[in-house]
């Protein structure tokens, strides 16, 4: 932008016949000298794309099928909506409250997972209310991982872990899922023992899971969150553990949180989200649950950050807490009957997905579905050769075909890009004629 | 119950096998102390009158309110995901209405960038642009979180302090000024920002143009961002004027401006803000929030665009809510000033904000409680205060530098966004105090 000065100098320069390049050059050469200054701090240095800011956009448009971002478009619970209608009510309830965790919430919490765990849980000590288990992930990420730190990243990975590494000035260490022969179910894709215990160093300084994993849906088991949790205690490592799809376990599987296993509580960081447990992603409420001498960093980074969450939807999430906590173990809570409700839904996508052809792989969790395009062979050699393949055919799907989903590589690294290259994820937690007319285009696909 | 015991016992002795190595980061070293957590703590413990933390004890308008209510009984999509950057309601509202503010054309989708409150824009903004070693000017006394929030981002806190003029009555946050010499011998090629806030919190202090002006030529001359929080800015008085830094020449390029939803519309448990600048540093700030919050609450941000866009069709009416809140709490700074005077409290009258602050020096109690020695003289009188009569205030030598807050262990703050009873309650409390002295 040019100011007064800079202009006046130019006229300057014109009166006195000095020529146009030679000022032009003195302009932006000003121009650079006033904005250098300005550019990003360090810790954010190539942080700056991310899939969903690309992608989001572009499924905006009402005509697309959006399977893409994970986000129900079924409405949620009743209660839960009466709740925060309720709790905004309520004039103290418009006002800041207590910054770790709206007292009401964290007590609700507590009996929750004092449940789950099995073991008593402090509200106040053990416990953290964060924006969404974003904010969770990133707390702990800031309160715990030094610079020069090295963070162990399973691939596929919820995209958000490497640059939250990268800007605590740690490294991500990444190790991917593999898989032996067909791949039918999530739970066919499993890590390599050797190759995870080879990348536990002496600057390890935690590991991150996600069980149910996103995209996947892999539900990790008592033995691998045990081969896990060996590691972690034999090298003296923290474990991040993002469970927040927790409740949407599908028949014959069982999620084990590895904070229960041996030596894991106290060095230990669960994340929940309340977004995923009431299907409300746009409360962003997510919670921090571990040891007192860990949350207490946590805490520390919230209180430097953004200080309190929003109260009436604190308010209101402890309600429906409370309501579901009464049904736990029956149909009727809301925990199980969501899950009952997308098994059908992960079937139903399945089902729709191998009349085409193609090799779904059935999640045993979470509301994510990855399936292999090759069997559509789609040639995209049209789009050039910056991107990786499914990068390609989803921009492509996108356009052509009104479908939106997301390209698996966007959850890897660069080594392992070839390896997932032709998956994409679909999003299932959507309305019966959301998936018909899924259905419908994926039927006339060669018309 | 037996095996819970266990597991118990486990618990806490099993802590001897958690890490040898150092737990928490570098980063957050030296931030964990926060007043508010200990203020808000003891303020809950006991029976007070809450003059303390900054927040009204009194409803946000009936129409915000609805606005909130419609909005969760809205569709679908209002308790999904939104726009990262902000809901685009939100963003439009905002930079049409301060596009008029500010006398520049503010792109929605550029220049503006929602955030969990205020708090949060000031986290993005110090994390974009400040690197290990940078300096930030901070003129005292500010809100306390800038100075740990500098920290936590590597910076240099170099404090600039307001002083008053002169020591007679009638003292007002006009009263307390900046010396330019002072101002001026703090900027260096090591200076990437400064963090100014008008209306100020503590003190009030609405800064005129001239003073803008003063600022503005340093940090044009010497390349530095401003960062103004300017929360407060509809809460002025006796016909001061809340003047936007970014609108003067050469600024708009420069300046991160803040602002809170919660403060503009009586919610502050809502948790809306937004920064509002120029693209090319913006951007930075989104990266940040990109990488940590990513989203803020769709409900609430439809909210407050429904009441900027009431208020924009409303501006400078007597239906305008950003009217009727100064009016409203002139009366109650006036009431709060009277009744402070009348016990040989000496207050700063305050041009702006919520706030007020009071000189303490003229009141003699014997502060006997053993649990806050060493602690600071504000502080200890606070608590004092709050444990002996009930009357919850903040300690203003908490919104000192560590350097300097020894010089203002004198004054105490007053939030005065309350219910007329709540502020009588307090006067109440004063009168008898001071009766059986």
């Amino acid at each position: 932008m040019i100011t007064r000065n800079q202009a006046s100098l130019v006229q300057l320069a014109c009166n006195r016949k000095v020529t146009i390049l030679l000022s032009f050059q003195f302009i932006l050469c000003q121009g650079i000298m006033t904005s250098s200054r300005h550019t990003n701090s360090k810790r954010i240095e190539g942080l700056d794309k991310n899939v969903w800011v690309a992608f989001t956009s572009v499924a905006a448009d009402p005509t697309i099928v959006n399977l893409g971002q994970g986000f129900p478009d079924i409405p949620p619970p009743a209660y839960v909506k009466e709740g925060l209608a309720n709790a905004a009510a309520v004039d103290k309830l418009n006002q800041y409250t207590r910054g770790f965790g709206h007292p009401a919430l964290v007590k609700a919490l507590s009996q929750v997972y004092g449940k789950v765990y099995g073991q008593q849980i402090d509200p106040f000590k053990e416990i953290l209310v964060t924006v969404g288990g974003y904010g969770s992930l990133f707390s702990a990420m800031q309160g715990l991982v030094e610079v020069g730190d090295e963070v162990i990243i399973i691939e596929p990975f919820f995209d958000c872990y490497v640059p939250m590494v990268r800007m605590a000035g740690a490294k991500p260490i990444l190790i991917p899922l593999r898989v032996k022969t067909n791949i039918v179910s999530s739970a066919d894709w499993v890590l390599d023992p050797a190759e995870l215990a080879s990348k536990f160093t002496s600057k390890t300084k935690a590991i991150i899971i996600n069980t149910p994993n996103n995209p996947i849906g892999k539900i990790f088991t008592r033995d691998e969150l045990q081969m896990i949790a060996d590691l972690c205690i034999k090298h003296d490592t923290l474990c991040i553990s993002d469970e927040v799809y927790e409740w949407l376990i599908y028949k014959g599987h069982q999620h084990i949180k590895i904070a229960t296993l041996p030596g894991m509580w106290d060095r230990t960081i669960t994340i929940s989200s309340a977004g995923k447990t009431f299907s409300v992603t746009g409360w962003k409420l997510g919670w921090s649950i571990g040891p007192e001498h860990l949350i207490k960093h946590l805490q520390t980074v919230m209180q430097n950050t953004l200080y309190t969450c929003p109260t009436p939807l604190q308010e209101a999430v402890a309600q429906g807490l409370l309501r579901d906590y009464e049904l736990m173990g029956q149909p009727d809570c809301y925990f199980s009957s969501l899950a009952v409700e997308l098994e059908g839904k992960r079937d139903r996508m399945a089902a729709i997905l191998q009349d085409v052809g193609m090799s779904p792989i059935i999640p045993e969790g979470g509301y994510f579905m990855c399936v292999d395009v090759t069997s559509l062979n789609q040639d995209l050699s049209h789009m050039g050769d910056d991107e990786p393949y499914d990068y390609k055919f989803v921009k492509w799907m996108i356009k052509e075909k009104k479908l939106a989903a997301i390209p698996v590589t966007a959850f890897c690294g660069d080594a392992s890009k070839k390896q997932f290259e032709k998956y994409i994820r679909l999003c299932f937690i959507k309305k019966d004629s959301t998936l018909d007319a899924a259905e419908a285009i994926l039927k006339n696909w060669n018309s | 119950n037996f095996s819970c015991y266990v597991n118990q016992y486990l618990k806490i002795h099993s802590s001897s096998l958690i890490m040898s190595r150092q737990l928490h980061a570098r980063r957050i070293e030296g931030v964990d102390k926060n007043i508010w957590v200990e203020f808000t703590q003891l303020a809950a413990d006991y029976q007070v009158v809450n003059l303390g933390q900054g927040f009204p004890d009194f409803s946000p308008p009936s129409y915000i309110q609805e606005a909130f209510c419609k909005a969760v009984n809205g569709g679908c999509s209002m308790h999904q995901y939104t726009r990262a950057f902000g809901h685009p309601p939100l963003v439009t509202i905002l930079a049409k209405f301060f596009s008029k503010v500010v006398g520049h054309d503010i792109d929605a989708f550029e220049d503006i960038l929602v955030t969990v409150g205020a708090y949060q824009a000031l986290f993005c903004t110090f994390q974009a642009l400040v690197n290990e070693g940078d300096e930030v000017i901070i003129i005292e006394p500010f809100f306390d979180c800038y100075q740990p929030m500098v920290k936590m981002a590597g910076g240099k806190a170099v404090y600039v302090p307001l002083r008053p003029v002169s020591r007679g009555k009638a003292l007002t946050s006009a009263d307390w000024v900046l010396s330019s010499e002072e101002l001026a011998s703090k900027f260096n090629s090591r200076t990437k920002a400064i963090v100014i806030n008008t209306p100020n919190n503590p003190l009030g202090k609405v800064y005129k143009r001239e003073e803008l002006q003063l600022i503005a030529d340093l940090c044009i001359k010497h390349d530095v961002v401003c960062i103004s929080d300017e929360v407060y800015e509809w809460l002025t008085y006796d016909g001061a004027k809340h003047v936007k830094i970014a609108s003067l020449p050469g600024m708009w390029e420069r300046t991160v401006t803040i602002g809170s939803g919660g403060k503009t519309f009586s919610a502050t448990g809502w948790k809306v803000g937004w920064a509002i600048g120029a693209g090319h540093i913006l951007k930075h700030l989104k990266t940040v929030h990109q990488n940590s919050v990513y989203h803020c609450a769709t409900a609430a941000q439809e909210a407050v665009a429904v009441g900027f866009q009431r208020e924009y069709e409303h501006f400078g009416t007597p239906e305008s809510y950003f009217l009727q809140l100064p009016e409203r709490l002139q009366h109650k700074r006036e009431k709060l000033a009277a009744c402070l005077e009348s016990v040989g409290l000496q207050p700063v009258l305050p041009e702006g904000g919520y706030f007020m602050i009071a000189d303490i020096s003229s009141v003699k109690v014997d502060l006997n409680d053993p649990s806050t020695q060493g602690e600071p003289y504000d502080y200890r009188f606070v608590k004092w205060l709050i444990k002996e009569k009930g009357l919850a205030t903040i300690p203003v030598s908490a919104f000192y530098s560590p350097e300097h807050s020894k010089d203002f262990e004198n004054y105490i703050r007053f939030c005065f966004v309350k219910e007329d009873s709540t502020l009588s309650s307090a006067e109440a409390i004063l009168r008898n105090w001071s009766n059986g002295k």
